[in-house]
């Protein structure tokens, strides 16, 4: 109908300031507050030069901070990749009994202060905790130790695998697999060949998100950690340690290996997005 | 590559890793300390490996922790496995004595009260001098804002809140009630407090904030050496505190871990001629006589009350800085 055309038309281009104006606006917002921060944590890094940038992250103690992130994320992000898959697996096609209470725990991180997720591990396996002197007389050491940290990230970053798949296997169903199971296959088969496969890059997805906040996070293994360097600091606690005492490149230097992180975090779930974004929107309810 | 076996690759890394990250063990001292030691004991422990590996030929490598005192200790408590803590003040190795960690004679063990250096409270001001600080009472002229970290976390601001109260107490003849109002307006121009000094610090020189910061004379002595002293000057009021920042071996870990010989030479190794150096170097006032003279020219010539004057920490804590306590009754006020 041409009527509807002109009119449409007309409502585009009346708006064409301001629709420039918006897109301004958000650009500008954009660059004041996500670019610019960006560039100036590379170029504070930068500025002794390339040699002072390498020296600062060759330096044994932060080579300890980055293999103690990396060690970290290494076993935070399987164990809640397992438990994601598992819990959303169950929520998604049972019913059962609890299964509002079950997720409403699985989105308990979100709404806990991280500093609060540290200190529920304090005084539970410090040495005034529910488990400290037992493990102590044990030889075990929990908080103040790589066990600590992991424990705080993966409770942090519990529910981010659980929460993308959560809404995509409820939006495919079950049938596929009860028609799996009817032609025959195994349990194991149909997990295997034809949930895991639906869910694959949701599943992608939940965990760059999981990795990102398990080597950022701060409050709750800072609670955890007792920044010891060298042994306990991760890598944002081992920036914090260097701008307090004055080592600006340095922990600038640091600081960019996540941003870096977050960098190719963005460029990955864009690219997912991009690639895989049908399968995805059933995600972004 | 199927998700199976990015899987297995992922599982296989990461017991790689793990292997490679056990693998990598030293002999080890813990040495848990305040806030601003961190530039002291860098070089301290450098000193003192080199010292050790010739007596005994064994590498040493001292890891370090540092953070507001309280909290330091609250860790040590809590399990953070200190072989030594060298801490801000008596009060927080009494509670970790107290915690049945080392006995509560520690604080004879060594000379000196356990304090191999001492230090006081100065003031950091900008460069001029711009609000014209001179003394403890220009701090409570309502346009001035003091920059001092949280006294329940810190060890130096349980100095600075002290040496504040030891003046107004002068000041006023003696009277209690005067002094304690003195001290609700000195924190009513605190715009923020930080757990620790060295955030303190930061919050003053890098954010900027504040006309005036309370600092330990080494703390203040460093923030000149950092960012030159075109940007800030030192004053030095009429009266001030003797810190005495004291060191224990932690009895119950040194004894499990079995480093009970290492962790008493380090600490005796501070009260040597070479140790003694190294903290005068890092602006912490000496204790061995000889060393007291030869560097008494670069500390300011302050009267200096002592903390036996409140009746020593036990009950300057009890008084000031429990739950309810002075502290508490001021700041709430505010």
């Amino acid at each position: 109908m041409p009527a509807d055309n002109t009119s449409a038309s007309s409502a585009r281009s009346e708006s064409a300031w301001v629709r420039w104006t918006l897109i301004g606006g958000a650009l500008l917002f954009l660059a004041l507050f996500l670019l610019l921060p960006l560039v100036v944590v590379f170029a504070e890094a930068l500025r002794r030069g390339v040699d002072a940038y390498w020296t600062a992250l060759t330096e044994p103690d932060a080579v300890a901070a980055i293999q103690l992130t990396l060690t970290v994320a290494a076993i935070a992000v399987p164990a809640n990749l397992l438990f994601g898959v598992a819990a959303s697996w169950c929520i998604a096609k049972f019913d059962f009994r609890g299964k509002n209470l079950l997720i409403t725990l699985i989105d308990l991180p979100f709404s806990v202060s991280p500093v609060v997720s540290g200190l529920i591990y304090v005084l539970l396996f410090g040495m005034n905790g529910l488990f400290g002197p037992y493990l102590r007389s044990h030889g075990i050491q929990i908080i103040f130790a790589v066990p600590g940290l992991v424990l705080a990230t993966i409770f942090v970053t519990f529910p981010f695998v659980a929460r993308e798949l959560i809404p995509l296997m409820e939006e495919q169903g079950s049938d596929e697999e009860e028609a799996a199971l009817v032609l025959g296959a195994s349990g194991w088969q149909t997990f295997w060949r034809v949930t895991i496969p639906n869910i694959k890059w949701g599943l992608l997805y939940g965990v760059l998100l999981c990795n990102a906040r398990a080597m950022g996070e701060f409050g709750a293994v800072s609670v955890v950690s007792g920044h010891i360097r060298g042994e306990t600091n991760t890598m944002p606690l081992h920036v914090e340690i260097l701008y307090n005492e004055y080592n600006f490149v340095a922990a600038f230097a640091v600081a960019s290996l996540l941003a870096m992180l977050a960098l190719v975090t963005l460029v990955v779930k864009s690219a997912l997005e991009w690639r895989f974004g049908d399968e995805l929107a059933a995600t972004r309810h | 590559m199927s998700l199976r076996r990015l899987s297995i690759l992922a599982a296989g890394l990461t017991l790689a890793w793990l292997g490679v990250a056990a693998a990598d063990s030293r002999d080890a001292l813990l040495n848990v300390s305040y806030d601003p030691t961190r530039e002291l004991y860098v070089d301290f422990n450098k000193t003192f490996a080199k010292h050790w590996q010739s007596e005994t030929g064994n590498t040493l490598n001292v890891r370090q922790s540092h953070g507001g005192s309280g909290k330091q200790a609250r860790s040590v408590i809590d399990g953070l496995d200190a072989d030594v803590v060298t801490l801000a003040l008596g009060y927080d190795i009494d509670a970790i004595a107290d915690a049945g960690l080392l006995p509560k004679n520690w604080q004879s063990r060594l000379p000196y009260n356990s304090s191999p250096y001492t230090s006081t409270i100065v003031f950091l001001v900008r460069k001029g001098n711009p609000k014209a600080i001179k003394d403890w009472g220009d701090l409570v002229k309502p346009a001035v804002q003091v920059i001092t970290p949280n006294p329940k976390t810190s060890g130096g601001a349980r100095w600075n809140y002290l040496a504040a109260w030891a003046y107004a107490l002068q000041a006023n003849g003696g009277d209690e009630a005067k002094a304690k109002d003195f001290i609700t307006r000195l924190f009513k121009n605190v715009p923020v407090l930080d757990s620790g000094a060295r955030g303190a610090t930061v919050t003053f020189t890098q954010r900027e904030l504040g006309d005036v910061l309370l600092a330990w004379e080494n703390e203040a002595y460093l923030s000149l050496q950092e960012f030159g002293a075109d940007k800030f000057e030192i004053v030095v009021p009429s009266l001030s505190i003797l810190a005495e920042p004291p060191v224990a071996v932690v009895d119950k870990v040194v004894d499990r871990k079995g480093t009970r010989k290492v962790a008493e030479a380090y600490l005796q190794f501070l009260y040597t001629r070479e140790g003694q150096e190294i903290a005068a170097k890092n602006y912490y006032r000496p204790r061995l006589p000889e060393l007291a003279t030869q560097y008494a020219g670069r500390f300011a010539d302050v009267k200096l009350v002592t903390i036996e004057q409140f009746g020593g920490w036990r009950a300057a804590q009890e008084k000031h800085f429990s739950d309810g306590g002075v502290f508490d009754q001021i700041f709430q006020g505010r």
